[in-house]
């Protein structure tokens, strides 16, 4: 019974460095293969960025105002900035390990939004109530 | 995963005593990011911490705003120039955003050329690269002045909020040192890759170590970041 532990114990381990080894490798070749992408990619995208730049600057040009402003700003703003981080920084491509660490925390950030859209309603408030000028 | 799992107490290998033993235990095969090197994850870990400083200077930025009973100054016409007779609202702003775009999209191109150990081609566009952003720098010097000129301060300005200034300067201050930064460092290391260090193992002065294009990657994650930031910016202080 301990022997059979052990043996098992001693192959194992070098049954897996095998298996480690040829994820390792087959992982390096896809990695140095796998940030050489077709030149053509990073034009489409580099197009796309300036559309999207493009229709951003145009909402503004022709002043649109409102719920509409602001939901194409952060529509134009959310695609460019996913384009970046996704083809040019080459988050598409990365373990999904490292995309998580990366990309969650900063929306745990919008936690932060909201306690502060709180606190300056309420200072607004207060300077309205008691600060405002009586002329 | 897996490995972990088979480990049993008694069959953990001997470790060196004292402080050897802690190192050692604390770099033994506890790899998170498995086909990464160190040097991308050191990057993208500092990109993630200037992300927050960012957060927080446009989260100041909102709640100075949101929190103000006087009306904020208008973007759109603040920094609208006269060219050629012809009043064109956030133009400078606009420019120097296609500027920035097209600066990531020759470094994208860079990393593609190192990557295929394209010396000449990837010090090129690396210095292309570094040119429109100093070109960016430029435009952003000319537009502080041009406030400054009209007499906006940190804590005065003749349009509105006494807050635009204070947030105007900080955030693009902020990001135009980072562009500054970057210009500096794409510089240092065109001249690198134009030398041919990494095709020749060539040790850093600094760092006595052998670099490799992979250092292009990393200074590309850099300077997508800035355009990154600069997509916020532009969206938050300049349309909303």
């Amino acid at each position: 019974m301990t022997n059979v532990a052990v043996d098992l114990g001693t192959q194992q381990p070098s049954l897996h460095t095998h298996m480690h080894e040829a994820v390792a490798v087959a992982a390096g070749a896809a990695h140095a293969e796998g940030q050489q992408h077709p030149i053509k990619l990073y034009l489409v995208v580099w197009g796309w960025l300036f559309v999207l730049s493009a229709c951003s600057y145009l909402v503004d040009y022709f002043g649109l105002q409102g719920y509409l402003r602001w939901s194409l700003i952060l529509l134009f703003m959310m695609l460019k900035a996913g384009l970046i981080v996704a083809v040019f920084m080459h988050m598409a491509w990365e373990r999904l390990a490292l995309a998580y660490a990366i990309l969650l925390p900063p929306v745990l950030v919008l936690v932060f939004v909201a306690i502060m859209v709180f606190e300056s309603e309420y200072t607004h408030l207060i300077r309205v109530l008691f600060f405002a000028s009586p002329t | 995963m897996a490995e972990t799992a088979l480990t049993t107490p008694g069959q953990s290998p001997a470790r060196a005593a004292g402080l050897k033993g802690v190192a050692a235990d604390w770099s033994s095969d506890q790899r998170a990011f498995k086909n990464v090197s160190w040097g991308k994850a050191m990057m993208w870990i500092f990109l993630l911490s200037d992300t927050f400083i960012f957060s927080c200077f446009l989260l100041s930025y909102m709640t100075a705003r949101m929190s103000t009973t006087v009306p904020w100054p208008n973007p759109s016409e603040v920094f609208a120039l006269e060219i050629a007779g012809h009043h064109i609202p956030l133009i400078l702003i606009a420019i120097m955003t296609f500027i920035l775009i097209s600066s990531s999209g020759t470094m994208a191109m860079a990393v593609n050329f190192g990557y295929r150990r394209d010396r000449v081609k990837t010090a090129v566009l690396m210095l292309v690269t570094a040119a429109l952003g100093a070109t960016f720098v430029g435009m952003q010097a000319f537009e502080w002045t041009k406030l400054i000129m009209e007499g906006v301060r940190p804590w005065e300005n003749p349009w509105g909020a006494a807050q635009f200034g204070s947030s105007f300067f900080m955030i693009t201050g902020f990001h135009g040192t980072h562009v500054t930064f970057g210009v500096i460092f794409l510089i240092a290391i065109a001249r690198k890759v134009w030398r041919g260090d990494f095709d020749h193992g060539r040790r850093g002065f600094f760092t006595s170590r052998r670099g490799n294009y992979e250092i292009v990657e990393i200074m590309g994650l850099y300077w997508h970041f800035v355009d990154l930031v600069w997509v916020f910016i532009f969206a938050f202080f300049y349309l909303w």
